[in-house]
């Protein structure tokens, strides 16, 4: 009986999904095609520097174009329907429905104007890299059972140590080399206060965010400011051009003319993903994360894995901070992280603790955010502080349980101490 | 194997949970520790398996003292527990779980579940268990979750299993099954010590029996030594195990409920088309193996339930919609499952809690004023009428032994005018001798006129008092019995099985 009424609402679950990939499809259809009542020429550009050309630009009226994506989103929604009630997985139907809705948006969002396909797509991912590196961070520590909200220091303190080491010895890769260890010690400051000392976890984390950002911003201030010749004048590290492949039409550009930080996080996502379902890695994590009592009656050093972990996670936040420093801009500034740290443990919780939930959605909000910036840019019919809380709107509607029930490591920020249940 | 504990001693702060413990268990033999809840049984065997370290005293396998400082220390040394509280994680698989911290590794350096797969496969088949190596714990029924910590101990080479409380969890047809695997083990050389306090149990299926109170071992007996003998060496003075009672009276109809239905938030019928009455003078014990609903039932009926569809009557009134308090007003105590989280506050006085729901009316409190004097008074009579052991009435509630928490709760709540006693799990964890008290007090509010609803997953305590038995599985009653009904019968219903030999008052 367990077993069917789970299975039963799953597929409710998965049926909810379906109707309001329809309601989308609907409303679609109505306001970005039906409803405009000028419509104009959108130029996508494709080309973006020395990939083979495909095709140069596209231009299509707005509303023929939304009509016809939002087609797309309708066949796609159908198809969805019929794999379901055939009983088969229907993920690439909800990907070929995204496609086309979000094209039908693009049209009309962009109506007489001129949008640099590649580039969204492009910038997009890099938006999403710090995202993606935090959510990883957090997946490690939750996994095994503590609670990190600490990302956001995590990611400001190793840029903050990424950028002041690239800066003295005028390499950058000297700054990303250090910015692991420097996560890694903030790491260390968690797993003391809260595997030793089984500090409630979320009050930790909030402490030693504050404690970061306090040091950083003092320091950034003491010493960047007065000599930011010696101190805070990074190199950065240079995209490096994989062979052939970099020259393929739009994904060239955007996944393999990168920096060493981004290919970095390629092998991260597969080895994560991988490891964390099929090594015995990830399954002493898991297990201490669920029921640590089990595991420690299979003779599992609980608190030394999840000691273990929250280190490597930190290791991992700490190439997502190298990122805002050695990886873009070079220079360090006050809280230049901005809030980067909740926004990927919400991809964490988005993503339901799999690295490539965590991705997927890391990458939606970092498209959401690219998207943002080109439309501000083009002049379109919504503000842009709207378009910004749409993936937070997003990350609340699947916390609530809407799109199916989130579940947390069980054992998630309950500290364990040896014998304690007896 | 063998294995032998000399002088074992545990203490926690002033609590001597085990006392100077000395035993032995020969190769092939079923050795019971039988003892009362918090008698220590648990605390040795955790101490055997690694799990706590002893104060004092030593630990042999086959005469060889050994250190066991951690589980894997147990394990190498072929010890294999089977824990009380299952220890599988409930998201993993059973292979999963059965290679979690023996992982072997394949030459990419990912995890080997073939291997564990065949092996499950292998031990499965060699004992009739019939365990699936890719299911999910959380899909499996507990029978079957216990029989894959057998097969993970098995798998280690365990030559001595210690079973820690084995079949508090069973249906009566899951413990016979378990029991005779306890046998077929046994005849595989194997050692197994098998903690209970169940006496029929231990009758049916140990060698040797030794008994713990207190801390201590006060005994060891044959298996043909009487429960009589056996519980009073538990308890540590005679002790009447029978019930003593008349045949019901039964009265007009205090409580009826038609065609109840009780809901979760998401619509999900936790027990539905429930139709059961019970009259006045008269014990209905509802039966079940836990989690079949009988929890959410007893909610139902004193307004801790939203969800509700159909009718619970009380003396005709209808109860759906009105609120806890209002039930309780209306004629209903309430001794909910857990004494500690629901049944009192723990930081409160004994005197607060004796009046936790009456402490707003006379004479407790007059307009806006509260009287500790009354309450106070009142208080002394309660722990006297009810035999409730404690050093004052204003010691917090925490400071009882479970007996007498059970009896606080119970001298609130009988100690009202009500018409409807609705009990849950009145003497999980108790000492025999608050059983007997809670027992013969349940019977004496029937023979004096009260309707009394029992839910109790404990089957001697249903025959005990029951003058009807209703048995849920998977939120249905499934069928209501006579209390002269044979044990095998309700224990089929219990597992779901309805079958045509049901006979008198079936539903």
């Amino acid at each position: 009986m367990k077993n069917k009424t789970t299975m039963s609402r799953e597929s409710k679950r998965k049926l909810n999904g379906i109707y309001s990939m329809a309601i989308a499809s609907i409303f679609s259809i109505v306001v970005f095609a039906y409803l405009p009542k000028v419509s104009g020429d959108v130029t996508y550009s494709f080309v973006l520097d020395k990939e083979w050309v495909l095709i140069q630009q596209w231009v299509i009226d707005s509303r023929v174009g939304a009509y016809g994506f939002s087609a797309l989103s309708v066949l796609f929604t159908a198809l969805a329907y019929y794999l379901f009630r055939k009983g088969k997985k229907h993920g690439i139907a909800i990907f070929g429905f995204s496609i086309g809705f979000f094209m039908a948006f693009l049209c009309w969002a962009s109506a007489g104007d001129f949008v640099p396909f590649t580039g969204l797509l492009q910038g997009g991912l890099i938006l999403a890299v710090p995202l993606i590196y935090g959510s990883l961070a957090g997946l490690v520590c939750e996994r095994s059972g503590v609670i990190n909200i600490a990302i956001e220091g995590q990611l400001l303190g190793s840029a903050f140590v990424a950028g002041v080491v690239g800066s003295l010895l005028q390499n950058a890769w000297y700054g990303l080399l250090v910015a692991p260890f420097a996560g890694a010690l903030i790491s260390v400051l968690l797993a003391v206060f809260a595997i030793k000392y089984r500090i409630d976890q979320v009050i930790l984390g909030f402490v030693i965010n504050v404690l970061v950002i306090g040091l950083t911003s003092f320091a950034a201030q003491r010493f960047l400011r007065e000599d930011s010749e010696k101190w805070n004048e990074s190199p950065i590290l240079q995209p490096i051009n994989i062979p052939i492949l970099y020259k393929l039409p739009i994904i060239g550009p955007m996944f393999f003319s990168q920096t060493i930080i981004i290919y970095l996080l390629y092998v991260i996502i597969i080895v994560t993903q991988i490891a964390l379902f099929k090594s015995k890695w990830g399954l002493r994590m898991r297990s201490v994360g669920e029921l640590p009592v089990a595991a420690e009656s299979v003779g599992i050093d609980v608190n030394k894995v999840r000691f273990r972990n929250v280190i490597i996670a930190g290791a991992i936040a700490g190439f997502g901070g190298a990122y805002f420093t050695v990886g873009s801009v070079g220079a360090f500034s006050r809280e230049m992280t901005a809030g980067m740290g909740f926004i990927a443990l919400a991809a964490l919780i988005f993503g339901r603790w799999t690295p490539l939930g965590a991705l997927s959605a890391a990458l939606v909000f970092g498209f959401a955010d690219q998207l943002r910036s080109v439309l501000s840019i083009a002049g379109t019919p919504i503000p842009s502080a709207f378009m910004m809380m749409v993936p937070y709107i997003a990350t609340i509607i699947a916390v609530s349980g809407f799109v199916g029930r989130v579940r947390a490591p069980a054992a998630d920020g309950i500290p364990y101490q040896r014998g304690g249940s007896h | 194997m063998s294995l032998e504990l000399r002088g074992i001693t545990k203490q926690f702060g002033s609590l001597v949970a085990n006392d100077d413990i000395n035993f032995k268990v020969e190769a092939g033999e079923i050795h019971a520790i039988l003892g009362e809840n918090g008698a220590g049984k648990s605390t040795l065997m955790n101490i055997v398996y690694g799990l706590l370290a002893p104060d004092k005293g030593q630990i042999l396998v086959d005469g060889q003292e050994i250190k066991i400082k951690s589980p894997l220390d147990a394990l190498a040394a072929g010890i294999g527990m089977v824990h009380q509280h299952f220890m599988l994680i409930p998201v993993f698989t059973v292979a999963e779980n059965i290679v979690l911290g023996h992982e072997k590794t394949n030459r990419a350096g990912l995890l080997d579940l073939a291997t564990a797969r065949e092996e499950i496969i292998r031990v499965s088949k060699e004992f009739n268990f019939e365990v699936d190596p890719d299911a999910l714990i959380e899909d499996l029924p507990v029978g079957i979750q216990q029989r894959v910590e057998i097969i993970r101990a098995l798998i280690y080479n365990s030559k001595i299993l210690i079973l820690d409380e084995p079949t508090a969890v069973l249906t009566p047809q899951e413990t016979d099954e378990l029991l005779a695997n306890m046998k077929k083990l046994r005849d595989s050389g194997r050692s197994i010590v098998f903690i209970t306090h169940k006496l029929r149990e231990v009758k049916a299926v140990a060698d040797r029996i030794s008994i713990i109170r207190r801390g201590k071992v006060v005994g060891t007996v044959q298996p043909s030594a009487s429960q009589e003998e056996m519980a009073s060496l538990m308890v540590g003075r005679p002790v009447d195990l029978t019930v003593n009672k008349a045949d019901g009276k039964p009265g007009k109809t205090i409580l009826e409920m038609v065609d109840l239905n009780v809901l979760d938030t998401t619509g999900r019928a936790l027990a539905s088309k429930i139709n059961l009455t019970v009259s006045a003078g008269e014990v209905v014990a509802v039966a079940g193996v836990q989690g079949n609903g009988q929890s959410e039932l007893a909610e139902a009926i004193v307004g801790l339930r939203e969800h509700l569809t159909g009718s619970i009557k009380l003396s005709g009134n209808e109860l759906i919609g009105r609120s806890v308090d209002e039930c309780l007003k209306a004629g209903i105590a309430y001794v909910p499952e857990s004494r500690e989280l629901d049944g009192l506050i723990s930081s409160f006085s004994i005197t607060e809690n004796l009046i936790l729901d009456t402490h707003g009316e006379a004479p407790y409190s007059k307009g806006i004023f509260y009287k500790p004097a009354m309450a106070h008074q009142v208080a002394l009579e309660r722990i006297k009428e009810f035999d409730i052991r404690a050093q004052s009435a204003n010691d917090p509630a925490s400071s009882l032994s479970g007996g007498n928490k059970q009896k606080v709760v119970l001298a609130r709540e009988l100690s009202r005018p009500v018409e409807l006693v609705v009990v849950c799990q009145p003497t999980r964890g108790l000492d025999v001798g608050s059983i007997e008290f809670v027992h013969q007090r349940l019977i004496s509010e029937r023979d004096s006129g009260r309707a009394v609803l029992l839910f109790s997953t404990e089957l001697d305590e249903v025959f005990a008092l029951a003058d009807r038995i209703a048995i849920m599985y998977r939120g249905e009653i499934i069928a209501i019995v006579p209390a002269t009904a044979s044990r095998e019968e309700v224990g089929l219903y219990m597992a779901g099985i309805r079958t045509a030999t049901a006979k008198g008052g079936a539903a």
